[in-house]
């Protein structure tokens, strides 16, 4: 079986140690997670975590169903063959000159990224999308010099009136 | 009226139907233990060491079908029950461990004896608690209980603080649950079940593997019509023993790294395994990627987790052994599978390594199986763990339900005697037999202490060969007999038990073994024999570590071990 990434959302209770529990049983069962991300819900108390996951589906399937078996994990599904909504936000600080600040706003536009902060050696981008659009901005920009990257890690929905 | 928190704690308890608690006291623990006397109804037994009290409480949960309670104190009180919070994870016994923890204004300060023990236990329980709110305390109880005792049973911790076991609030105990994410599937999937009988109506040779499961389910019945309706043999994990008759002509024993040939055969060869209430461990299964390898495998367990996790299974049936057995059982045909059993009464034969050698060297197989004769099979058997605990999984005959109490996937030396004291309270009319390993036993051995202060009438054999004897047989077999710190010398256990107060005999000779163990039942209290048997004898078949099942070696099959070293 082949290894690829999938996409778990999971609604968990927003209590104290859930997220330490969640991290631990990553660590124990040795699942091979590359971003994981939390925040507020639709439901009052419950938080909407969304986890990407490499392994080949049967692993994944474990993950899923081990996660599920924290007694704080409300519900976890495997969205990845399903019709989704996925986004990443990233803020780039990139070292600026003079001559270099307007070629780098020029990149920012045609990425519908934003200008957040300026400074006199940087300027610190905002960008929001796919993995895949955050990573090429970040090529692009690595040619200016990067000073540092802050990356969410992906939050994700199913598209639709599927819930 | 308002009552404090440790009120509180003893109310919800008592309403839970807690009879026993295993504990020690401490500063963090003294005001529930102070409220104790207002509450008879709930039994202490103050134990002399943190893990006998876990150990203890699994064990009379296990007999019991209901959680075992033990208590500890902060910090060490606390870390001195993750062994046996762990043992009890692992075999899936219902646990509710209460430790007290330091005030909640000095948590997270380094405060005098405080740990994190919600946090060290995370990956070891079913879930924990931290109360630091003593209106939550009676719901969180029930909840501890609730998950303990349902679907795969566990152990859950509920750690409290000293100030809230001070703190007051009127007790209400709530009847309802609010667990979200919590769902125990009880009735197995009708598509999956009928799926399971098409299969099994088709299977020309068929096994079951019998584990534990069936016993937490308390399957017996139906677990026994389903394997003679459909005529089908029953290899069993170290836990499943007991979970049917050991004397029945459809049983093959114990399977896997000390199973029997003909278990072991039988799984190798069969071309559907019905897998009931076990989870592939290891030890059972040899190495995975050879295991069975012509069977297509039915999986029946009421965590969906196991399903997969080491065994591709074709027809998954999640839910209760119970009722997924009471609906299988409509489904499935009569059947004879004459030439399948008759290939298996083969494989019983012809391995002298099964056989109880005839000689005058003092051998555990003899002694094992003479506790049998003595009483007829009406005992509960707890084990240590090593070559004692296979002896007796082996030379026992477990003719009675859930009669085998053993340390199967944590594996702790030292559960034999506080787990045998656990089980003894929980069935004080069983006669309970504790078979120790003289190295394990002395990982507990204080609880001694606890017998004669309870009045706990365990009757204990230790198979003594003066050895670390599982890892001497590993270092014969596998290390070229390099004997690396695994002799013992140890003290006399006759001598130790008279200086507690019980009675004892040291036996060295084969004749001596009948009349020691008429003596020791015939006994009221609790007794202790000591038999001293051949220090080299070894524990056969043995499935050196990442073989196949099929390839367990004898000694009169030297060739499976070459290369081994
Ligand atoms: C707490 C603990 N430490 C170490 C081991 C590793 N171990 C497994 S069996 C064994 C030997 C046990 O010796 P004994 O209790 O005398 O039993 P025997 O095998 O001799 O019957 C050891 C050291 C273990 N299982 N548990
Ligand atoms: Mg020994």
């Amino acid at each position: 079986m082949t290894n690829t990434k999938h996409t778990l959302v999971a609604l968990v209770e927003d209590k104290p140690g859930v997220l330490n529990r969640i991290a631990s049983l990553f660590r124990r069962r040795s699942f091979n997670i590359q971003s994981l991300a939390v925040g507020g819900s639709e439901h009052p108390g419950l938080s909407r975590m969304t986890t990407v996951v490499v392994g080949d589906s049967a692993q994944v399937e474990q993950v899923r169903k081990q996660l599920e078996k924290l007694i704080n994990v409300v519900k976890v599904s495997d969205i990845t063959e399903e019709d989704m909504v996925a986004r990443e936000l990233a803020l780039i600080k990139v070292k600026a000159t003079a001559s270099t600040r307007s070629e780098i706003m020029q990149i920012v536009d045609i990425f519908r990224a934003n200008i957040v902060d300026v400074a006199p050696g940087s300027l610190t981008v905002e960008v929001t999308g796919d993995e895949d659009k955050l990573d090429s901005l970040l090529g692009l920009l690595r040619d200016f010099g990067i000073k540092e990257v802050s990356r969410t890690g992906r939050i994700a929905l199913t598209r639709g009136s599927s819930s | 009226m308002k009552k404090t928190g440790a009120q509180i704690l003893c109310e919800s308890l008592v309403k839970e139907g807690v009879e026993v608690i295993f504990g020690i006291l401490g500063g963090a623990v003294l005001p529930i233990y102070d409220t104790f006397p207002q509450y008879p109804q709930l039994r202490h037994i103050l134990v002399r060491h943190e893990q006998g009290a876990a150990h203890a409480a699994d064990g009379y949960a296990r007999v019991t079908h209901k959680a075992g309670v033990c208590i500890a104190t902060s910090g060490p009180g606390a870390t001195n029950l993750v062994t046996g919070i762990a043992n009890a994870y692992m075999d899936s016994a219902p646990l509710v461990a209460i430790t007290g923890q330091v005030a909640t204004p000095v948590i997270g300060k380094d405060a005098f004896q405080e740990t994190d023990i919600t946090g060290i236990t995370i990956p070891i329980v079913k879930h924990n608690y931290l109360v630091t709110d003593v209106a939550e305390l009676a719901k969180t109880v029930k909840e501890a209980f609730h998950i303990a005792q349902t679907g795969r049973p566990g152990p859950v911790l509920i750690d409290i603080p000293r100030d809230v076991q001070q703190a007051q609030k009127d007790f209400v105990y709530p009847d309802k649950l609010d667990l979200p994410g919590y769902r125990v599937v009880s009735r197995g999937h009708p598509a999956q079940i009928k799926k399971a009988a098409k299969l099994i109506n088709e299977a020309e040779q068929p096994v079951i593997i019998a584990g534990r499961g069936i016993i937490i389910s308390q399957a017996y019945d139906g677990f026994k019509e389903f394997a003679e309706k459909a005529q089908i043999p029953v290899a069993h994990t170290l836990l499943g023993l007991s979970s049917f008759p050991g004397n029945h002509i459809l049983d093959l024993g114990m399977m896997g790294m000390h199973g029997t040939p003909c278990a072991n055969m039988a799984v190798q060869n069969a071309d559907l395994l019905i897998a009931i209430g076990m989870r592939f461990d290891d030890r059972a299964t040899g190495n995975t990627k050879e295991f069975a390898p012509h069977a297509r495998v039915i999986h029946i367990d009421i965590d969906p987790a196991e399903i997969g996790k080491n065994i591709p299974t074709e027809v998954p049936v999640v839910g209760d052994i119970k009722n997924v057995l009471t609906a299988l059982n409509e489904q499935i045909e009569r059947k004879e599978h004459v030439a399948w059993l008759s290939q298996i009464e083969q494989w019983r034969y012809g391995h002298p390594s099964l056989e109880i050698r005839q000689s005058d060297e003092l051998l555990p197989q003899y002694i094992i199986q003479q506790i049998y004769e003595a009483t007829q099979g009406d005992a509960l058997v707890v084990t240590g763990v090593g070559q004692n605990q296979m002896w007796a999984a082996r030379y026992f005959v477990y003719t009675k339900p859930n009669s085998l109490i053993s340390a199967g996937g944590l594996g702790p030396m030292g559960f034999e005697l506080p787990a045998a004291m656990g089980v003894k309270v929980g069935c004080p009319e069983e006669v309970v037999w504790c078979v120790a390993g003289d190295g394990g036993f002395q990982m507990t051995i204080q609880e001694l202490a606890t017998l004669t202060q309870e009045n706990i009438a365990v009757k204990i054999a230790i198979i003594n060969n003066g050895y670390l004897g599982m890892v001497r047989q590993w270092q014969e077999l596998f290390y070229g007999r390099r004997y690396v710190d695994t002799k013992l010398w140890n003290p006399d256990f006759v001598k130790i038990a008279e200086a507690y107060d019980i009675p004892g005999l040291r036996v060295t000779r084969r004749e001596e073994v009948i009349p020691a163990i008429q003596k020791a039942m015939e006994y009221p209290g609790a007794f202790l024999i000591d038999f001293l048997i051949e220090p080299e004898e070894n524990i056969y078949p043995i499935v050196p570590p990442g073989e196949s099942l099929a390839r367990f070696f004898e000694p009169s099959k030297p060739e499976v071990l070459e290369g081994k070293l």
